[in-house]
């Protein structure tokens, strides 16, 4: 199709076929538009429109006493100076300078090991890293309340029967760590299907050339691997990022478990919920939650603008 | 969950939307139509037109009482729905009335969370409605819970006097006979027993505000006030306060007092295990523990508080509900009869008492010897609603609330706990809570007296 109008684009003299074709066209483009349109409805209606909606709220104050007035950006003022909030996102950020690393690390090594078809019963192996994200993150964060209990923990209990101590992982200072490794256990098997899947999608062909080659598999997954899934490791560098800003279910289950060690606002998105729901300051949560957003954008945006940098300097090089 | 966890920044968008959205289309609800006093030809004439009534309660089986009122009114359809016990309850409330549609006619309402619905104007002056007279009724402060002026906002349910539930083997081995008076043969006693048995006398849970705000109420300090318009008075480390922080500091250093978070299956089980010797706690504690604690019955028994001064009997609250008409009620007149009968009815609040182990608040109950004289096994054969129910008398009448409790309890969280948990000294905690509290009052536009 588009050879043809190419063609006839060049010959003026035949300008029917044209019409005729950009006709066709323009109702495979109704169609096309139609079939996408149940989609836009829903998404307009459920997302851009309480996104609009809540950027308007965001530009209201309104207090206890004396309700509702326009308050212009002073909640976006006041939430970059609000320590609590600034606390909230650099907590957040420690955790994805920490947790992601030692997730995606984890989850690529388990990829690459089940790819290399070297480890026995891989199947079962597979279902075995992946099934702890099949669990509710609200049973895991009961579970691993209960593993870490001071207590009756199995974990204490052992660290007790060995001389060690009562560790304590629910804490102010550790609490944090104990939730690190509960997102970990939770989404390690998640990403490394992503990634395993990106590594059955390589061609053999690389591999032949590579043994040919006379390279190792170290070397295979060194250099040929690992580069060639490159997209899905960034892709789960950006849904980490999006899920780190966003945790919640982690935090507000350990506060029952462990209250005096959970503040408030120990990290952005529980911040934003007991902003709206405790401190029934609604307007002030919602700038709260697009400033979040606007965080995890720059955040991700950096990451892939980084990323593709780096690409195209290796390809000049190359 | 990863999806879950994606879709959270639109979901949760949309829920500050939707709930912001629910403000704006409301002003404070109207009051049904009903100015003057109920006549009785009105209350009768209500009470015998087909009505249909919701009533938002997290109280286990009020069916069985609800159905006594039905049976009384067959006119009258009542629906009881559990939206969820505490904050979830609140929260669903709140956005029900900001929205103007899908609030109930009553419902359960803590004695600390009146003010801030008396602050939305969200709840009917039962005054009109005859109300009034039932102030003889029920224990003087639990009456003045809900109507600490002319108005009656709500009617008492259940209320939570403090008492002491200890066991005494436990006591015993560390050769205590009788349970402490004073908060200074407490201290002694919780020396003994932990060096006798390695228990902790009790836990003051670092998160529990309700428990640390009874004893502030016994020692007679007010920490809060609100005069129902926009002035409030905020005082949580006054004097008093501060006696009783620095007590507890001094026994939690000692490490004679543990600070686990209560309510948790590790705090269940130090109680069911002898972790803890003994539990400071409220009415509905005897029923509560008998449950969690199976194991030990017989080894428990219960005594006042322990007491600022020799031969006085001071005692503070925890917990306790009342029932409240909403505004917002098509059928005031109905849903306040609801409410009435509930609490004040002689077999519904018997039954509430005996049956459901609510604490009674009502006179009629807290006299009947079939509530009195139930002897409990688990605490040796002794009458613990008695020994409650003379506490009862001797709870401070001038306690109130701030109107925004929500925000209290977690700013507690925040600057109290971490102190508790770490033995710091509360004392000093009580003075960054205290600031928290009033600057937060100040930017909701309270006046702070």
């Amino acid at each position: 199709m588009t050879s043809s109008t190419a063609l006839t684009a060049e010959r003026p003299a035949t300008s029917p076929p044209k019409r005729q074709a950009s006709t066709a066209k323009r109702r495979q483009n109704v169609a096309a538009y139609l079939f996408v349109l149940p989609f836009f409805v829903v998404f307009v209606a459920m997302l851009i429109v309480p996104l609009a909606y809540s950027g308007y709220l965001s530009l209201f104050e309104s207090r206890l006493v004396g309700g509702e007035t326009f308050a212009g950006l002073a909640n976006y003022v006041r939430a970059l100076t609000d320590p609590l909030f600034l606390g909230s996102i650099g907590r957040a950020a420690l955790f994805f300078v920490i947790q992601v690393p030692i997730m995606l690390v984890l989850a690529l090594l388990f990829a690459l090991a089940l790819d290399s078809a070297r480890a026995r019963g891989s199947k079962a192996i597979r279902l075995l890293i992946f099934m702890p994200y099949a669990v509710p993150a609200v049973v895991a964060t009961l579970m691993w309340g209960y593993l870490y209990g001071p207590d009756f923990g199995p974990i204490a209990q052992l660290a007790r029967g060995v001389g060690l101590g009562t560790p304590e992982f629910l804490t102010r200072d550790s609490i944090l760590y104990a939730m690190m490794n509960i997102v970990t256990w939770e989404f390690v098997g998640y990403n490394m299907i992503i990634m395993y899947a990106a590594l059955r999608s390589i061609p053999s062909e690389l591999y032949e050339a590579a043994e040919i080659d006379g390279a190792g598999q170290f070397r295979v997954a060194w250099s040929v691997k690992i580069p060639a899934i490159r997209p899905a490791i960034l892709l789960t560098v950006i849904f980490s990022i999006i899920g780190t800003f966003q945790l919640f279910a982690e935090p507000s289950l350990l506060n029952a478990i462990a209250g005096e060690a959970i503040t408030n606002s120990i990290l952005p998105n529980y911040y934003a919920y007991n902003v709206a729901f405790l401190n029934r300051e609604l307007n002030y949560a919602a700038a709260l939650a697009f400033l979040l957003g606007i965080v995890i954008a720059v955040t991700s945006y950096i990451v892939q603008l980084g990323t593709e940098r780096r690409e195209r300097r290796e390809r000049a090089a190359s | 969950m990863r999806t879950s966890r994606r879709t959270a920044t639109a979901l949760g968008a949309f829920a500050v939307a939707a709930a912001v959205a629910m403000t704006g289309c409301s002003g404070p609800a109207e009051n049904g139509g009903q100015a003057g006093p109920a006549s009785e030809e009105e209350i009768e004439e209500a009470l015998n037109t087909p009505t249909e009534l919701t009533f938002w309660t997290w109280v286990p089986d009020i069916e069985n009482e609800v159905a006594l009122f039905e049976e009384k009114y067959p006119e009258i359809d009542v629906t009881v729905e559990n939206v969820g016990q505490g904050l979830p309850h609140y929260q669903k409330l709140r956005s029900a009335l900001e929205a103007g549609e899908g609030a109930p006619d009553v419902a359960q309402i803590e004695y600390q969370y009146i003010p801030s619905f008396v602050l939305t104007e969200s709840l009917l002056d039962l005054s009109p409605y005859g109300a009034g007279d039932l102030s003889g009724d029920y224990v003087e402060w639990a009456w003045k819970q809900v109507a600490p002026d002319e108005a009656v906002w709500g009617i008492p349910q259940d209320v939570g006097p403090m008492g002491h539930l200890y066991r005494e083997d436990i006591f015993s081995q560390a050769g205590i006979t009788e349970p402490p008076g004073t908060w200074e043969e407490y201290a002694t006693a919780a020396r003994a027993v932990k060096d006798a048995t390695g228990s902790y006398i009790s836990n003051l849970g670092a998160t529990q505000a309700g428990q640390l705000i009874g004893f502030f109420w016994q020692a007679g300090a007010k920490p809060f006030a609100y005069d129902g318009q926009e002035t409030v008075s905020i005082n949580v480390n006054s004097d008093e306060a501060k006696e009783v922080a620095a007590y507890w500091t001094d026994l939690i250093q000692q490490d004679l007092i543990s600070t686990d978070v209560d309510f948790n299956d590790q705090w269940y089980q130090g109680l069911a295990n002898g972790k803890y010797a003994g539990w400071l706690t409220a009415a509905w504690g005897p029923v509560f523990l008998q449950g969690t604690a199976e194991g030990t019955s017989g080894l428990w028994r219960a005594a006042p508080l322990p007491q600022w001064e020799e031969g006085q009997q001071v005692s503070g609250n925890w917990g306790g509900s009342s029932d409240a008409v909403l505004a917002s009620s098509e059928n005031p007149i109905a849903a306040y009869e609801l409410t009435k009968f509930i609490n004040h009815d002689e077999e519904s609040a018997l039954k509430l008492a005996t049956e459901q182990f609510l604490f009674p608040p009502q006179n009629s109950v807290l006299e009947d010897p079939a509530f009195l004289e139930q002897e409990s096994e688990f605490y040796g054969g002794q009458q613990v609603n008695a020994l409650f129910a003379e506490i009862s008398e001797t709870v401070d009448t001038d306690f109130q609330w701030l109107p925004f409790m929500e925000y209290v309890y977690s700013s507690y969280e925040d600057t109290m706990a971490p102190v508790i948990a770490g033995k710091g000294d509360i004392a000093a905690a009580l003075d960054e809570w205290q600031d928290q509290l009033v600057s937060y009052a100040e930017d909701q536009g309270f006046t702070v007296e």
